[in-house]
């Protein structure tokens, strides 16, 4: 089976809410998170997805 | 020079100008200029000789010259293999991808458009030899409306009903009206998309067309027509500006979304009425028995 979707990295405020699977960043504040998925997408390749305000994934489609 | 040197010619000519006729570049720039056309010229030529030689063939009592027709049958279906391989390799490097349906209609129509050739060619020929050239002409004339008429599908505009809809969030969930597009994270990207995204609704004309137009390939001939023809703002590295086309489960309805550099909506409702139905994603729910039995 060919895997097309795939979560790339998270990218979190609340350390609490993840657990591993997918290399996980954690930032401070929402800004610093922002900042870190646009960087993330850009390089990825992926699309960044808000689960809740505390949790983007990047997602490659 | 014989008899049939005229009949012949005649049939070669009228079908090589009828190739270079239905040889239409328009938006979609397909075939490519000169080269491309020059095969399909070419191609169209000897589609045009096989059919013109296959009367006095016939008349001469040479019935085994009919196999030639099966030769050109199988060339031709390599026509059309040949146009899906290029198209297929080249669709993986555009912004917008045409999708394979398009693809696969582009191919079927280069494919048909030959052997429309053949028969032009053969019944030109036929009423040069048992007629004359007055009425050569007239038969000309009707396989041209003929063929003309053959050639033009349906476009979108006929089967569905185009509105302009205003893109919105709701959190991260991108809607056009209410119809759910995806989900974009970041809070820059959401101003880019307000910014640059439009948004339509196509309204089904009919419970026919519902299952047409549901259809993923034609919904990407559309959003690859749309791009061709306005632009679109997306480059590598940026896969969340994709234009999308979703569903209204309930009614059938599709939300378009794109990302057009040219923010015009009359052109953008234009394009989008003129964009061909394709053949392969036809469906007629209606013609079924079941349905038939409902309505008697």
């Amino acid at each position: 089976m060919e895997l097309n979707k795939a979560i790339l990295a998270t990218i979190t405020t609340n350390s609490t809410k993840v657990m591993p699977g997918s290399p996980i960043f954690v930032c401070e504040t929402k800004d610093e998170m922002d900042k870190v998925a646009a960087n993330l997408e850009a390089i990825l390749d992926g699309i960044s997805h808000a689960l809740s305000d505390e949790i983007y994934i990047i997602v490659r489609h | 020079m014989n008899e049939y040197t005229y009949p012949i010619l005649i049939g070669v000519l009228v079908g090589t100008l009828f190739r270079i006729f239905m040889l239409k570049t328009d938006y979609r720039q397909y075939p490519t200029y000169l080269h491309g056309k020059i095969i399909h010229i070419a191609l169209g030529f000897i589609a045009a000789s096989l059919g013109a030689v296959a009367v006095p063939a016939i008349m001469e009592k040479e019935f085994t010259a009919v196999t030639f027709l099966t030769i050109a049958a199988s060339q031709f279906r390599e026509v059309r293999n040949m146009e899906r391989n290029t198209l297929s390799e080249m669709d993986s490097f555009e912004l917008v991808p045409r999708g394979k349906t398009y693809i696969e209609g582009i191919a079927i129509a280069f494919e048909s458009r030959n052997y429309l050739v053949i028969f032009t060619s053969l019944l030109t020929t036929l009423a040069y030899l048992v007629f004359g050239i007055y009425v050569t002409v007239i038969v000309a004339v009707i396989c041209f409306f003929l063929c003309q008429r053959l050639m033009s599908g349906s476009t979108i505009g006929q089967i569905v009903d185009i509105e302009h809809a205003d893109v919105s969030f709701d959190g991260a969930g991108m809607y056009v009206d209410n119809i759910y597009i995806m989900n974009i994270g970041l809070p820059e990207r959401q101003k880019e998309i307000l910014k640059y995204g439009m948004g339509f609704i196509l309204k089904p004309k009919s419970f026919d067309v519902r299952s047409t137009i549901a259809n993923l390939g034609q919904r990407q001939a559309i959003l690859h027509d749309v791009s061709v023809s306005l632009g679109v703002f997306r480059d590598s590295g940026t896969p969340a500006l994709v234009p999308l086309i979703k569903r209204d489960l309930d009614d059938g309805r599709i939300g378009v979304f794109i990302l057009p550099q040219d923010k015009d909506v009359e052109k953008a409702m234009k394009v989008i009425s003129a964009v061909p139905v394709l053949e392969n994603a036809i469906r007629m729910p209606s013609e079924s028995k079941a349905h038939k039995k409902e309505g008697s």
